[in-house]
């Protein structure tokens, strides 16, 4: 293999860039030379049919799965390869450890620890991999709850909870940890349609009042729309046209996109 | 002889025994305890050097008779050079034994947490041991409970393997009782009634109590 050499990334600039990075899961290409920027505070929203690689885009960034080439960079430096030599070579756990903090994750099905209350939950990371006490852990904890209004519950079980008020916890779990960029990878998917809403104003506010980078994978067209800076549409593991939510929503270039969007808000 | 006067005579006897069939099944347990989760742990690790043995030690102990192997520590051993008393070749063999059934249990409890418990822990940067610790494992209790108290059950019952190599157990003492009084009926009845007693009224409500507890902790009693 030929060495890679790592890009420059200036001070200001993205704070998270794939560079011609492919995943695949042996003859199947998941994600196929991917370039994509995501600047500090931005909103970027990824849509596209089952299958397109969307979720991937949020796995590989996460480091819950290895890509097979290209490089994932994060606020300045590479994430899934470190410095040898004058190039690069996959990153080691330990050196990922060092930096994955840097990044949050909310999942479709929530995964909070079952047998730990909602503020357990919340504090289990922080205490352990930050080393805060556990008096400064539950500070920020509360607060976080407070924020996605789940101070009340701080008490239960996961399974005294509903799905909405799971994910809002999973959300305040997420945060609790200080990460630069948020991954939310379809966090209503699961959830009663009824309690969708709750969810999303926490975004809302997320995105209005602390101006978090986001990157956001949904199906919530109207969402996606309302609350992105940006929107990609994924195809076949490519982003094929990306732009403004009134660019993309309204105006749609790529064929592909009009068919997508045209089933998708058919459906609505 | 009645039966009152039968107990009265052999009832300090049998309750010696009895002694040393729990002495037996407690050290026996604790091994097979520490065995269960370090071969069950190996046998889940992807490198060879950990999972390979776990997987030998585990075929073996489980596919062979534990009588045969309780023989073989007991009365072969000493041919290589290495003597044991009967109570440390019966805490043995069966450690050794229902540890190798016990890494199994262990493996899947582990192995049913889902995924996505793991990957959680992982978004928040837990190191993997403590994923292992702190996430994965306090989540396998409730799942492994019920079986383990089979299994360790099962393992009181089978302590009385060990009067075939002269451990003064229940069942030796009872052999001995029997051969000198030939009142079959009540020696074996009253050794039936006593290891029913220990798992019954013992055993299985402390074990009961472990599974409620556990599932508290994972808030779901």
């Amino acid at each position: 293999m030929d060495t890679i050499h790592p890009q420059k990334i200036a001070q200001g600039g993205p704070l998270v860039r794939f560079a011609d990075v492919t995943k695949s899961y042996g003859d199947l290409t998941v994600l196929d030379r991917l370039n994509l920027d995501i600047e500090q505070n931005e909103m970027v929203s990824i849509i596209g049919p089952s299958g397109s690689g969307k979720t991937t885009v949020l796995r590989v960034l996460m480091t819950l799965e290895t890509i097979n080439d290209g490089v994932i960079y994060v606020d300045g430096e590479p994430l899934t390869h470190m410095p040898k030599g004058t190039g690069l070579e996959f990153a080691s756990e330990k050196y990922l450890r060092d930096r994955r903090s840097k990044i949050g994750m909310v999942f479709q099905q929530f995964n909070l620890f079952p047998h730990m209350t909602a503020l357990q939950n919340c504090v289990e990371a922080p205490m352990k991999v930050l080393g805060l006490s556990r008096d400064q852990a539950e500070d920020r904890a509360l607060d976080l709850l407070k924020l996605v209004g789940m101070e009340e519950k701080k008490d239960h079980h996961p399974s005294r909870l509903s799905g909405g008020q799971q994910q809002r916890v999973a959300i305040a779990r997420a945060l609790a940890m200080r990460p630069k960029v948020m991954l939310l990878d379809e966090v209503t998917s699961a959830l009663d349609p009824e309690v969708i809403g709750e969810v999303l104003n926490v975004i809302r506010s997320l995105n209005s009042e602390h101006s978090l980078t986001m990157i956001m994978v949904t199906h919530q067209m109207g969402f996606a729309r309302e609350i992105s800076d940006r929107v990609c549409f994924f195809y076949e593991g490519k982003i094929a046209e990306q732009g403004t939510p009134d660019q993309l929503f309204d105006d749609p270039q790529n064929e592909r996109t009009k068919q997508f969007l045209h089933a998708v808000l058919d459906a609505n | 002889m009645s039966y009152w006067e039968f107990l009265a005579e052999y009832l300090p006897k049998l309750a010696s025994g009895a002694l040393m069939t729990i002495g037996v099944m407690i050290c026996a347990t604790l091994l097979a305890a520490a065995i269960s989760i370090l071969f069950g742990l190996m046998r889940l690790s992807r490198n060879w050097a950990f999972q390979g043995p776990a997987t030998v030690y585990i075929e073996f102990f489980r596919g062979t008779s534990l009588l045969v192997q309780l023989y073989w520590i007991y009365y072969v051993l000493p041919l290589m050079g290495l003597t044991l008393t009967p109570f440390v070749s019966g805490v043995l063999a069966l450690g050794l034994n229902f540890g190798a059934y016990g890494a199994e249990i262990v493996r899947g409890g582990i192995q049913s947490v889902p995924r996505g418990q793991w990957e959680a822990a992982r978004a928040l940067n837990l190191s993997v041991s403590q994923q292992m610790r702190s996430i994965i494992i306090p989540q396998t209790f409730p799942i492994v409970l019920p079986p383990v108290a089979n299994l360790t059950v099962e393992l009181l019952k089978a302590t009385a393997l060990v009067a075939l190599i002269s451990a003064v157990d229940l069942m030796f003492v009872a052999k001995q009782i029997n051969a000198t009084t030939w009142l079959s009926a009540q020696t074996f009845g009253t050794a039936l009634l006593i290891y029913y007693v220990m798992a019954r009224i013992a055993l299985i409500p402390f074990l009961r109590w472990l599974e409620v507890l556990a599932a508290r902790k994972v808030g779901k009693a």
